[in-house]
């Protein structure tokens, strides 16, 4: 634990947001942007990557604890720590980042060291959601994280992307007002505190769970998303830019889910238990309706975002499955596996259709065909995301789906037996646009012309690739540093807390 | 001696995978000859591998269940990547690696002219990977991966020749189809885990017995009845049972010696094999035998019968492939485990047989797989000729060609459970039996529409115009040697399996610890098997003289060309019916396919745009318009409509508030 003393959460939020800063400043030279994003992002990688190592799989309770007095007058502390749960989100974020840099060094020419600064920051500000242990850090840098990727679509966006913004940047401020509101009632409740585990101990009346619950309901299921608060998603996707994609599938999403696991749950037991029915009904809708809903989708991005939508179902359903009053372990332990499995996935489909997009400037299925001919090294890394994404033993795709139905099963059957749909629905929809999109006689002059994946390309999508299979094939490398967060969430929400007056 | 047993083991298993991969990844650089050298050194290695396996298990009593590593753990369970070495997965290794061997071996030859050819050989190196992995797996996690994979590869292979259309929409199907499949068998493992607490082999079967009674929660079915035909739904995708069994005649699109390896000999008998596997779960549930029977004898009859109206000489061969897993099906479903292994073995050899020959055919055509524009290759071709023809006895079930002793075993048991009045017994009877000369017929048709008569590639192509000195301007000839070879080596276990295997495998000798035949049949089938009289009693009994019977019809009608054209006039609609696979294909392609779209449509039109975005968010957006453009109209700017509209506050308000104060 001496690598505590260099204060390695502060370090792993802070250096990518000061490389960020300095590429902001560094602005004309687009090179010199470009070469200090990559160190940037690298580092942030590294450091995260150092948490991953040190982290002690056995140790219950938050690990790597930083806590200085903020605003004290409102005892606002910036508080750190990460445990079993949090930590993991900390590694994905900080490896899709050096992924969507090194994706955006040759195709952005506009604006070189904003689009990196804007990135850089984002992870920053999503690094400190993860570690914040003070309600206030937290919501200070959930919201922040909105301006980046807000300016992201808003800049490089394509041609509705300023409807795309705004619908996205409205229907997330929705949900943020509420959880303040909510956050500021249990500062009042719980003796003037932000501390989240605080939060926990907080004993609440049914009333007031129930109410809490809808608030956080709207502030995090509309990051997820759940049906029906999803369809900023499919339009805000195919108007960003493909790195904006990346980091909106990958992260910001998991935000929501995360949410969920670290205020939902614990804060408001009894609500949870209470409303588990209606929550699993809305994730069961999302994973069979959306399915649906991906298989006539005639641009690839939008077919990609419904998808991440019923996957994403997957991560509420495991979230909400409670055995008698313990949270199903099974389903919750999955439900985190398919948060990060679903990051390297989606990723790294929003990388292919980007790749393909940058040579023949079309999302449109119809406009491709025979891609194979043209690319095969792509082809066959766009052939292993999509395996993933209809969820192939073997891959990262599999884990996170089968642990959930696994758990499914122990609480109900039907539940299980509609989730499962998603082998059929979810292989129908990525293998029939591959199939459109990259077998078959090359269909036009656009697709004839293009060129097999560059260097950079190629290290993107090897990274990830390497990333699904090995998460695919020793998923216990990732769930081993999980089991002690699990297990004291489980107990966590086992507790009773109703205030009965 | 347990070490370097591991060390054997994971020799088996990792050569074809490290092959695969070199291949798949560096076949460019090392060009055709090292890349078809070192897939097959890889599969060498497995098979030598595996023979050494089979002789210290089934001589010198070896067993090995073990973990390789931990795959993954949740709360206290946790769930390992293992290996399970008993009598019958030793039998499928032997099996699998051999018509490996010989399909990796016969792809030099029949692969040599195709682009990709390094690609190919990968994807057949890591199918056998694959294969190993399900084969030896000592859990349903890695059963589920190696199940998952054959069918991987089996997509990849299926549309190998990317640009063609018809393949790769036979592709999609076939993935499809099985993961309609596999839907219950991951369901069925969930609950297994669900209530047994483990999905390890050994501790679910010992756990399993406690549930002899138990039945779904909220319903009044059986459980294990349930888990039993969910696992089931599984084979029916893979071993292609009625009604999930309309991918397989399209996969014939891939390249022939798939056709062998995958969809003949190894991949689409995982079903049967993870059945006979799991046969101490499935002793508990009569019903879910029943169930198997019906499947079994649908596909053994029924899609037997469409092997008959076939013209492409792979389809013919394909839908005997349906017509054999059904009688593997019908032999499962009568409890006879082992008789079901010992016919997806002799299968395997006379199977993979009779596509490499075809194969052979094929490229001797010049890639027409049309047998109408065949005939009289028998004396072109030798070595193809003679094989096939031991492969089509085999498969008619001749004595004493391999196939005679396992079909006969397969009747013997469907009689057995006929007699014992199990339920499915007399539909099993009657199907095996029908098909026992619907088998012959359409065997022995195709070798003598292939083989015999009229030289019809003579006098076709001519349309073809500009291609004067086409295809077939030259002479038919016998395939090169690294295609007849493997036909060579296949042909022997095709005659000789069969007599010196019997006995084992009826009692159970050769499986037994791993395979648990059902009661009825240990009691009724004590007496000794002897080959030699096996075969001299076959005479004296009905089914040798119904596969004669079929070989005649076929004779006479290949003799009488006309004969079949006035059958066909004279059954039209049933015909029409048969070539259509009794439509099935359109059940999938014309009707759940569009009603699938149309339901996504309907929902993203109706759902998503108009009810959320249209009447919600857009609406909402639109409300607070309206409501600001009312605003504006008051923010007129005249002083006059501001006082009255304070002077209308100023009473409302004193109204409600004298109301309150004095109320």
């Amino acid at each position: 634990m001496t690598l505590n003393l260099l204060n390695l959460l502060s370090l792993t939020i802070w250096v990518p947001i000061i490389a960020g800063i300095v590429v902001l400043f560094a602005g004309k030279n687009d090179n010199l942007a470009r070469f200090i994003s990559i160190l940037g992002a690298i580092a942030g990688f590294i450091l995260s990557l150092i948490v991953y190592l040190q982290f002690d799989a056995n140790f219950s309770g938050v690990q790597f604890e930083e806590n200085y007095p903020w605003i004290q007058s409102l005892n606002i502390y910036y508080h750190l720590g990460v445990d079993g749960i949090s930590m993991p989100f900390l590694l994905l974020n900080n490896f899709i980042t050096v992924t969507v840099i090194i994706a955006g060094l040759k195709v952005i020419k506009s604006k070189v060291a904003l689009y990196n600064s804007m990135f850089l920051l984002m992870t920053g500000f999503m690094s400190a959601v993860f570690c914040a242990l003070d309600a206030m850090v937290f919501y200070v840098f959930f919201e922040a994280m909105l301006i980046p990727m807000y300016l992201i679509i808003g800049i490089w966006g394509s041609s509705n992307r300023v409807y795309a913004a705004l619908k996205f940047f409205l229907y997330t401020l929705l949900g943020s007002l509420l959880m303040l509101v909510v956050l500021i009632y249990l500062y009042y409740v719980s003796s003037d505190t932000f501390e989240i585990f605080a939060f926990y101990k907080t004993p609440l009346t049914m009333l007031a769970q129930v109410l809490i619950f809808i608030a956080f309901f709207f502030a995090f299921a509309v990051k997820v998303p759940m049906w029906p608060v999803h369809t900023w998603l499919p339009d805000a996707h195919p108007e960003a830019p493909t790195g904006g994609s990346m980091v909106l599938a990958a992260i910001t999403l998991k935000i929501g889910g995360y949410g969920i696991l670290r205020f939902m749950l614990p804060i408001v037991p009894d609500a949870a238990r209470a409303l588990s029915g209606v929550m699993i009904t809305l994730s069961l809708i999302a994973i069979v309706y959306i399915g649906f809903v991906s298989i006539v989708q005639k641009d690839m991005k939008r077919l990609v975002a419904y998808s991440s939508i019923s996957h994403m179902g997957f991560v509420t359903l495991g979230s909400f499955l409670f055995v008698g009053q313990y949270l199903n372990t099974w389903a919750l332990q999955g439900a985190i596996v398919q948060m990060i499995s679903h990051g390297f996935v989606s990723a790294a489909m929003f990388m292919c259709i980007g790749v393909m997009y940058d040579r023949v400037h079309s999302r449109n299925i119809a406009d491709y065909g025979g891609v194979a001919t043209k690319m095969p090294i792509f082809a066959a890394f766009f052939m292993l995301f999509s395996m993933a994404n209809s969820g192939l033993p073997g891959t990262s795709g599999f884990v996170g789906e089968f642990m959930v139905i696994m758990g499914s099963v122990q609480t109900k059957f039907i539940y299980a037996f509609f989730a499962a749909t998603i082998l059929i629905i979810g292989a129908a929809y990525t293998l029939w646009m591959y199939k459109r999109v990259v077998f078959g006689e090359v269909n036009n002059k656009h697709v004839a012309s293009m060129s097999d994946v560059n260097f950079a390309e190629f290290i993107v999508l090897f990274l990830l690739a390497f990333a699904v299979i090995a998460m695919g094939v020793y998923p216990e490398m990732f769930v081993a540093k999980m089991q002690t967060g699990v297990k004291d969430l489980v107990m966590e929400v086992a507790n009773t807390k109703l205030l009965i007056k | 001696m347990t070490i370097d047993n591991k060390f054997l083991y994971l020799a088996i298993i990792l050569s074809p995978l490290v092959s695969s991969i070199i291949v798949g990844f560096f076949g460019w650089l090392i060009g055709k000859k090292v890349s078809h050298s070192l897939a097959i050194l890889g599969v060498l290695i497995s098979t030598i591998g595996s023979y050494i396996v089979l002789y210290r298990v089934q001589f010198e009593g070896l067993y090995f269940n073990g973990i390789l590593y931990n795959w993954l753990t949740v709360g206290s369970q946790s769930f390992s990547v293992g290996l399970l070495v008993d009598k019958l997965s030793s039998v499928m290794l032997a099996v699998v690696t051999s018509v490996s061997l010989m399909v990796h071996i016969y792809t030099i030859g029949y692969m040599a002219e195709e682009e990709g050819y390094q690609r190919f050989f990968s994807y057949i190196s890591l199918f056998t990977f694959m294969m190993l992995m399900l084969v030896l797996s000592n859990n349903f996690v890695q059963l589920f991966f190696g199940w998952e994979g054959v069918g991987l590869v089996s997509y990849l292979l299926i549309g190998f020749y990317i640009k063609r259309e018809s393949a790769i929409f036979a592709n999609l199907k076939a993935f499809l189809i099985n993961r309609i499949g596999d839907f219950g068998f991951l369901l069925g493992i969930g609950l297994i885990l669900a209530y047994t607490g483990s999905l390890d082999y050994g501790v679910v079967f010992s756990h399993m017995s406690n549930f002899t009674h138990a039945i779904m929660p909220g319903t009044s079915w059986n459980l294990i009845t349930v888990i039993c035909l969910l696992l089931f739904m599984g084979a029916m995708g893979k071993s292609a049972q009625f009604p999930l069994h309309v991918w397989l005649p399209d996969s014939m699109e891939g390249p022939t010696p798939i056709s062998a390896l995958i969809h003949a000999a190894t991949m689409v008998t995982a079903g049967i094999f993870m059945v006979a596997r799991l046969s101490p779960i499935y002793n508990m549930s009569h019903t879910a035998l029943a169930v198997i029977i019906y499947a079994g004898g649908i596909n053994c009859l029924f899609l037997g019968v469409l092997g008959i109206v076939q013209n492409d000489i792979k389809r013919v061969v394909a839908y005997s492939t349906l017509s054999q897993l059904g009688y593997m099906a019908v032999a499962l479903g009568c409890g006879a485990y082992s008789v079901a292994i010992f016919h997806l073995m002799t299968h395997a050899f006379f199977k993979g047989l009779l596509f490499l020959a075809a194969g052979s055919v094929i490229i001797a055509m010049h890639h027409e797989q049309d047998m109408r524009k065949m005939g009289g290759l028998g004396k072109y071709m030798p070595i193809t000729y003679i094989t096939m023809l031991i492969g089509s006895l085999a498969l008619a079930g001749i004595p004493p060609f391999a196939g005679f002793f396992s079909k006969d075993m397969i009747l013997e048991s469907a009689e057995l459970v006929h007699k014992l009045g199990l339920p499915g017994g007399g539909f099993a009877v009657f199907t095996v039996y029908t098909s026992v000369i619907v088998t012959a017929i359409y065997s022995f048709r195709l070798i003598f529409m292939t083989f015999h008569g009229e030289e019809r590639f003579r006098h076709v192509d001519n349309h073809h115009g500009q291609d004067d000195h086409g295809h077939h301007a030259v002479e038919p000839e016998e395939s090169p040697w690294v295609v007849t070879l493997p036909l060579i080596l296949m042909a022997i276990p095709s005659a000789l399996v069969g007599w010196f295997a019997a006995s084992d495998f009826v009692s159970n000798k050769i499986l037994s610890g791993s395979v648990a035949n059902a009661g009825w049949f240990v009691t009724n089938m004590q007496e000794e098997i002897v080959p030699l009289k096996m075969v001299l009693e076959g005479f004296t009994h009905i089914p040798v003289y119904l596969a004669l019977a079929g070989i005649l019809i076929a004779w006479l009608f290949h003799k009488n060309p006309k004969w079949s054209d006035k059958l066909i006039k004279a059954i039209k609609p049933l015909y029409v019916i048969l070539m259509r696979n009794y439509y099935m294909d359109d059940l999938y392609i014309n009707l759940f396919a569009p009603i699938g779209r149309a339901f996504g449509r309907f929902l993203w039109t109706l759902g998503d745009m108009f009810l959320i975005d249209g009447l919600i968010v857009n609406g909402s957006a639109k409300i607070v318009d309206w409501y600001s453009k009312i605003l504006r109209k008051l923010q007129s700017g005249y002083v006059n409509t501001y006082a009255t509209f304070m002077i209308l506050g100023i009473i409302i308000l004193l109204t409600f508030c004298t109301r309150l104060i004095f109320a």
